[in-house]
């Protein structure tokens, strides 16, 4: 089987930025005096707050929990009093119920933190038990509740995990630091990934310009059998789960399916991280890797963030904005959420908080489609995002939809290469919203 | 801080390409031709060069006025119009003629239709479609290179009979450089040959059109039954290389799937060679690629690529 040089069909080279921080080693940031937790912090179901105003918590104890399947727990970062639950303004734009402590500043850990045992004592149902109480969702982004997907149906018969290590998002260096610096931590999250699965094939997929990360992970792998580290061409959007399957295994996953419908589970390395933590310390997802970077900020780093930090606390100790900001993001340029406030709180998928300048956010003048086609043979879905487009701002949806607007990933390829600077995934993605409504409708 | 970021839907970044730059290269990969033309046919080429990128500029920024619409003149996508279609014209032509296929391509080919972008024709070549039948006297009345406009046959004319039986071959190195008779852009295969690597190295052109469309002419003419020996005077004499490689490459109206621009190519292969080969006229490239500028919506619709995951 191929091992390097890994790639899919279309995608777009996007300037990496990543040397404003690919050599910055992690640091824990300071410790917050006041922590805001959303009690959803991840697709699925909101937690029920486990609290009252008033209580006392501990780091790493339950503060919020919900009995739905597709749902995780939320943990305290800090041990301190709870101020207040009250809906506030989250990182995804939505208004969610928050508990916001205040930190005593003795970092008391709760008397559920302790190792869990080896991962060779633990049975798979143990090793699900502890991803799902320790509140683990997809460190990439998205969020989703790691257990849920590790619990496949019956049916539907996994032989392959793969780690994703690509980071094409330009700017992030989060992953890339993690693998450098704790590889052993990334590849005992595969392994209790493996186990939890029972499965016995995995990969660790990386992008070729982490070379560093690479051979990190290539020598703590070398005694393994049953684990491979493949290497990708950098090209975005490489990370798309979709895509690092097709570029690791040659699988193809069917339209509108899942990575289970083709035997694969793909996981952030991020995620088998915090996995790893989870069974060696007992420690639940109550801190993240958050790259702070961007021409927008003094000093760009790699911090080790506790969850409900807000984004202004984080970027005072970064240095502070350059200047004034143009925009403010979670995660990296080409899917990230942009902000309008940087008084918000770092949530279990803020790979990063990116500052970009004035100057490079500054609106270029939108051209008429000249047809070139580049948005045609960027899209890593084989789509013609020119006429989607078209049909989306003709509100022609319908049309939209037969083109199969619903296909579309939304990574940005599109947008970002067209010459005339047309808001092409932009008009795509209310087109998707409005098939979606109408579909619901008819149900 | 209070709430006043700039937020908006994701991607944050943009590429560094932009249409004007596009147009420019395409510019720049025609100024090798350009020069030729002026060195091998002297001031009256520049003469009918300028004329005719003036007069396309002109004209758009007039009609857009005319029409209230934003006058974009500096996408320079009006001066490669100019430049095609003074290339198209043979080296003695009056002063007016590009003037009127400027007017033609422009207000009615490319704005009447929408302007840039949606015009269903390469306006270049339909305006040379129409000057052909108007003036066809003029049109086809070819001079060779150098000072003296003395009249000369072009390499597919003589190939066709035309001529008359006097009328020889030039050789193919004259020809390959373009120091042979023919419209003023088109002769000169080495210069333009050289345009389009620099295109397709920028990425504004494809290599599926350009390549399926000279491979396509070549094997029809074999299979017509031309002279082997004869068939690098069907490459290099006429239009193919400037129709394959700087208009059947337009934007607008060829297909923008991977497979359309195949078919696209091998369509218009195959009517080039049917034109030159069976037909009346000595040249069919022009014409076939408008045949196949019609037909791309049709063949856009039938080369869909599959999307991922989808199944058929």
């Amino acid at each position: 089987m191929k091992l390097d040089n890994l790639t899919f069909k279309g995608g777009v080279h996007v300037p990496h930025h990543k040397e404003l921080t690919q050599g910055i080693p992690l640091k824990s940031a300071k410790e917050p005096e006041m922590v805001i937790i959303p009690l959803q912090q991840h697709i699925g179901a909101p937690c029920d707050p486990l609290v009252k105003v008033g209580d006392r918590v501990k780091v790493g104890q339950k503060i919020g929990q919900a009995n739905a399947f597709v749902s995780t727990p939320v943990h305290s970062s800090v041990a301190g009093i709870v101020k207040k639950i009250a809906p506030m303004i989250t990182p995804t734009g939505m208004n969610i119920n928050c508990i916001t402590i205040e930190a005593d500043g003795t970092n008391e850990l709760d008397e559920t933190v302790k190792p869990k045992g080896s991962l060779e004592s633990l049975s798979s149902k143990e090793v699900l038990e502890i991803i799902k109480e320790s509140g683990i969702t997809g460190m990439g982004g998205a969020g989703f509740p790691t257990h849920v997907k590790l619990s496949p149906p019956p049916e539907k018969k996994i032989d392959t995990i793969i780690l994703n290590g690509a980071e094409c998002e330009p700017y992030l260096t989060a992953d890339h630091r993690l693998m450098v610096e704790r590889p052993e931590m990334v590849v005992l999250g595969l392994k209790s990934i493996m186990k939890a699965v029972e499965v016995d094939r995995g990969f660790i997929a990386i992008e070729d310009n982490k070379p560093d990360a690479i051979d990190a992970m290539r020598k703590v792998c070398s005694g393994e059998t049953n684990i491979k580290v493949v290497t990708l061409k950098a090209k975005f959007p490489q990370g798309d789960e979709k895509r690092i399957i097709n570029a690791v295994t040659g699988r193809e996953v069917p339209s509108g399916g899942l990575p289970m419908d083709v035997g694969v589970v793909v996981d952030n390395v991020g995620t088998a991280n915090a996995i790893a933590e989870a069974i060696k310390m007992g420690k639940p997802l109550y801190e993240r890797i958050v790259t702070v970077t961007g021409n927008g900020i003094m000093e760009p780093q790699n911090l080790i963030v506790k969850l409900g930090t807000p984004f202004k606390e984080v970027i005072e100790q970064c240095g502070g904005y350059k200047g004034t900001p143009g925009k403010l993001i979670m995660g990296g340029p080409m899917m990230g959420l942009s902000q309008f406030t940087d008084e918000i709180p770092v949530i279990k998928g803020t790979s990063g908080i990116l500052i970009l300048t004035e100057e490079e956010v500054k609106p270029q003048p939108v051209a008429p489609c000249i047809k070139c086609g580049k948005c045609v043979q960027v899209c890593p879905v084989h789509l013609q995002p020119l006429y989607i487009s078209k049909f989306s701002l003709n509100k022609k949806y319908d049309k939209a939809e037969e083109s199969r607007a619903l296909d579309c990933i939304e990574c940005g390829s599109c947008s970002f290469i067209c010459p005339a600077k047309r808001p092409l995934v932009e008009s795509i993605r209310v087109a998707k919203r409005e098939i979606i409504a109408k579909r619901k409708k008819a149900k | 801080m209070n709430n006043t970021l700039f937020a908006s839907s994701s991607p944050h970044i943009r590429s560094e390409e932009s249409v004007k730059r596009i147009m420019l290269d395409v510019c720049i990969a025609l100024t090798p031709a350009i020069i030729g033309s002026i060195y091998f046919f002297g001031f009256k080429a520049f003469k009918l060069i300028l004329l005719s990128v003036v007069s396309a500029v002109v004209f758009e920024a007039l009609t857009q006025k005319a029409l209230k619409k934003p006058v974009t003149i500096d996408d320079f996508s009006a001066v490669v119009t100019g430049i095609l279609l003074a290339f198209n014209l043979p080296a003695n032509a009056p002063w007016w003629l590009p003037v009127v296929g400027s007017a033609f391509a422009i207000i009615i080919v490319k704005q009447f239709f929408g302007g840039l972008g949606e015009n269903f024709m390469n306006p270049a070549l339909a305006a040379r479609a129409m000057l052909l039948t108007s003036w066809p006297g003029i049109m086809s009345t070819f001079t060779a290179p150098g000072p003296d406009a003395v009249t000369t046959a072009t390499p597919l004319a003589i190939m066709k009979g035309l001529a008359g039986t006097e009328a020889t071959l030039p050789s193919l190195s004259q020809m390959f450089v373009g120091n042979i008779g023919g419209a003023i852009g088109e002769t000169s295969s080495l210069l333009l040959l050289i345009g389009a690597v620099y295109l397709l190295l920028r990425g504004v052109i494809d290599w599926k059109t350009p390549i399926s469309f000279i491979g396509t002419t070549v094997i029809m003419l074999f299979l017509f039954g031309v002279e082997p020996n004869l068939i690098p005077y069907h490459i290099f004499g006429g239009g193919l290389i400037l129709g394959s490689f700087y208009m059947a490459t337009d934007y607008s109206s060829t297909p923008v799937t991977p497979m359309g621009k195949i078919v696209f190519g091998i369509g218009a292969g195959f009517l080039t060679a049917l034109i030159r080969v069976k037909g009346g006229y000595p040249e069919g490239v022009s014409y076939s690629i408008l045949l196949m500028n019609v037909a791309t919506p049709l063949i856009e619709r039938f080369t869909r690529p599959k999307v991922f995951g989808e199944v058929k």
